[in-house]
């Protein structure tokens, strides 16, 4: 039984382990973050000064859809899952995923989705210039040929995502150890269960939006095509109703991993427990029922402006009890400030604002006037890079001794923590003052008067950048050495992952840990 | 050892995951554009005015001459639609139950025979179920010789349970170029 892992590359194509699977997702990821990142760049370059200075209109916009796609599809989704392939055997004591077959095929299908989806770019009339959002008529009447490899690239992510849920959660049902009840699994397990359903609910509706899109465009279908007797708004409904999960896909999974960091930083047990499971739940069965918040000007009954007004608040009170719990769970403990831990205390306060930002857009009057402006942007972003990006930063720093078996630099991992923080609020700030004023997303261009704040914003983002290229190589320094990680890594940190040695061998709990 | 972890069948699962994948993937496609168009029929909401009402139906309604109610007409030209398309009057003033007449124009200003489709869409939302159309050139795809001018009927009857506060109501027709997607359909017809 006792066996390593096979040698070449052959052991990463045939591989069928989770701990390599999930390195390759992180690693995938992580690719997937740095090329989306120099889409960012080129963004921020082009607005560092009003006027069209590096890239043509039509490039800027391939851009802005492109940076969308590959961190919503191919940063943020990957690292979760391959965190989740890395993480969720080990802490409900199973040997291994519950499928590794699919295991291996859902990942090896995605560097070709994005292979395919990447090399539009290249093509005669550019890539996806839509949006990442792609509404129609923009990504079927006026879309450049290419938009057919990002339909088809849509549906690999699709497949893949879907399979990876349903692994996650046959895992999760089937591979627990003995007496690791529901009500015992770490909340990193909870809310990846929770977050594979959303993923089995609205993933196939992505796959049927870009079907319709599909056959609207080669096929003669008219589902969005006013002159067949068709409605673009139609295209809105059905997307928003599979965006909306996704948002919360992309952010619950976040909310496991600083559950699991803040106690051990804080050396209490995390306060609220079961709350945090029960909001967990609650916040994803409101994200089916809030979608048209998206589209408050698309021209809605006054009863459904307020339906999905005051639904959307309804959100607040879930993750609000999400937050207080990590306040109290850190209130009074013997804290101490670790990498992860920085990490995880920036993710609760810049989330939050992140929220807020969200209550202000919820409001349906107020939003006629922040729809489609930099405020919109700045909230996002503020949800998802201090939300997904930090967390995931979190989650590695936190894990990396119990995947190498080596300490990573504290030193530059606050260092790059402090340049990480300092870049996004001097990125995403400003963005905010300039939305309220009325600057519009996904143009190249702006008014002079807005031009102070851009620049600030531009300066900020490369600071950002630079701050990951640290943790790349923090990253890679740790693999090849450094001091050697105890079993425990942490200060009695909770769960079954630290109950096996450092680096965890390659094959972990082959006879099921006693879980009390 | 293997069954010491099982707690249920895992295909079992998987089939159970798969089927609810299908489902959405069905309900997406299949489901929800009915569902939508069902909804715009039922509230109104896009403004469109739905089918041919029979003229038998729209006379029982009677007239209520108390009160009058603009009704403003609107033409618009679909991106790269090159008719001159416009209403003979810009409004008329009718009475609730009160049939009336009016005529669009449309000239095919381009050397080429052409196909048009207008789609209509209706302010406010509230009024679109009380708007009864007997006859309407938007039921139909409208073919033109190159040069040729037509005129597009359209009759129509407000209802006399329409809300008191509507006074007003502007129908917009939106012109479309579907030459493209007929042609091959009406070549086949020939």
């Amino acid at each position: 039984m006792a066996h390593g892992p096979a040698k070449g590359f052959t052991r990463w194509l045939y591989t069928t382990n989770h701990k390599d699977i999930g390195s390759m997702y992180l690693w995938f990821s992580f690719a997937m973050f740095l090329l989306g990142g120099v889409f960012a760049l080129v963004i921020r370059a082009e607005l560092f000064e009003p006027g069209l200075q590096i890239v043509e209109p039509e490039f800027f916009n391939q851009m802005t859809t492109m940076h969308g796609l590959v961190m919503v599809f191919g940063a943020v989704m990957p690292a979760f899952v391959g965190l989740a392939n890395w993480m969720i055997p080990m802490m409900v004591g199973a040997p291994d995923m519950a499928l590794p077959r699919m295991n291996n095929w859902s990942f090896w299908i995605l560097p070709f989705a994005f292979m395919m989806m990447i090399s539009t770019l290249f093509m005669d009339g550019g890539g996806p210039n839509f949006g990442w959002t792609f509404y129609a008529p923009l990504s079927t009447t006026y879309a450049p040929p290419s938009v057919t490899f990002f339909i088809f690239a849509v549906h690999i992510m699709g497949a893949s995502s879907i399979m990876g849920a349903i692994n996650i959660i046959a895992t999760i049902f089937n591979m627990r150890a003995p007496g690791m009840t529901l009500m015992k699994m770490p909340l990193f397990v909870w809310t990846w269960l929770i977050t594979a359903y959303l993923l089995i609910a609205v993933m196939p509706v992505l796959a049927g939006v870009v079907t319709m899109m599909l056959m609207d465009i080669h096929f003669g279908t008219s589902f969005f095509d006013a002159a067949g007797g068709g409605d673009p708004v139609l295209f809105q409904h059905v997307f928003w109703f599979f965006g909306h999960p996704e948002v919360y896909i992309m952010i619950l999974p976040a909310f496991g991993i600083v559950s699991a960091i803040i106690p051990t930083f804080a050396r209490k047990p995390l306060f609220g427990y079961s709350s945090m499971v029960y909001a967990t739940a609650s916040i994803a069965f409101l994200s089916f029922i809030v979608w048209a918040h998206h589209m408050f000007t698309v021209g809605m009954p006054i009863a459904g402006e307020l339906f999905f007004m005051y639904a959307t608040m309804l959100i607040a009170v879930p993750t609000g009890v999400k937050v207080f719990n990590w306040v109290t769970t850190m209130f009074r403990g013997s804290m101490t400030f670790e990498t992860p831990m920085l990490f995880s205390i920036a993710f609760v306060i810049l989330f939050t604002i992140g929220g807020f930002s969200g209550l202000m857009l919820a409001i349906a009057p107020a939003d006629f006037q922040y729809h489609d402006t930099y405020f919109v942007v700045a909230h996002f972003h503020y949800v998802l890079v201090p939300g997904a990006i930090f967390s995931i930063t979190a989650g590695v720093y936190y894990w990396l001794p119990k995947w190498c078996g080596n300490m990573y630099n504290e030193t530059m991992g606050k260092t790059q923590f402090w340049l990480a923080f300092i870049g996004l609020n001097v990125t995403f700030f400003p963005m905010h003052f300039v939305g309220l004023a009325g600057m519009q997303r996904r143009v190249p261009d702006y008014n002079q008067f807005f031009a102070d704040f851009n620049m600030i914003s531009s300066c900020g983002a490369f600071l950002f950048g630079a701050a990951q290229i640290m943790l790349l190589y923090n990253v890679i320094a740790t693999i090849r050495g450094g001091k050697k990680a105890t079993a425990e890594v942490w200060d009695n940190p909770e769960g079954l992952e630290w109950t096996v040695p450092s680096p965890a061998p390659y094959h972990t709990f082959t006879t099921p840990p006693e879980v009390k | 050892m293997k069954e010491f972890w099982q707690k249920n069948s895992t295909p079992a699962i998987c089939a159970k995951l798969g089927v609810t994948v299908v489902v959405m993937f069905v309900f997406a496609i299949f489901i929800m554009p009915p569902l939508y168009d069902l909804f715009c029929d039922v509230t109104g909401l896009n403004g469109k005015t739905g089918d041919a009402v029979s003229i038998d139906k729209a006379n029982s309604f009677g007239i209520d001459t108390s009160r009058t109610i603009n009704v403003q007409f609107l033409a618009t030209n679909n991106e790269n639609m090159p008719w001159d398309f416009r209403p003979q009057v810009s409004s008329v003033t009718v009475h609730p139950g009160e049939p009336t007449v009016i005529n669009y124009v449309a000239k095919n200003t381009t050397v080429n025979d052409m196909v048009g489709q207008a789609v209509p869409s209706l302010v406010p939302f509230k009024a679109a179920n009380y708007f009864h159309k007997t006859e309407c050139f938007c039921f139909n795809q409208q073919p033109l010789k190159a040069g040729k001018t037509t005129e597009l009927g359209l009759s129509f009857i407000i209802d006399v349970d329409i809300p008191k506060y509507i006074k007003t109501i502007t129908l917009s027709y939106t012109l479309f170029d579907i030459t493209q997607t007929t042609t091959p359909k009406l070549a086949a017809i020939n």
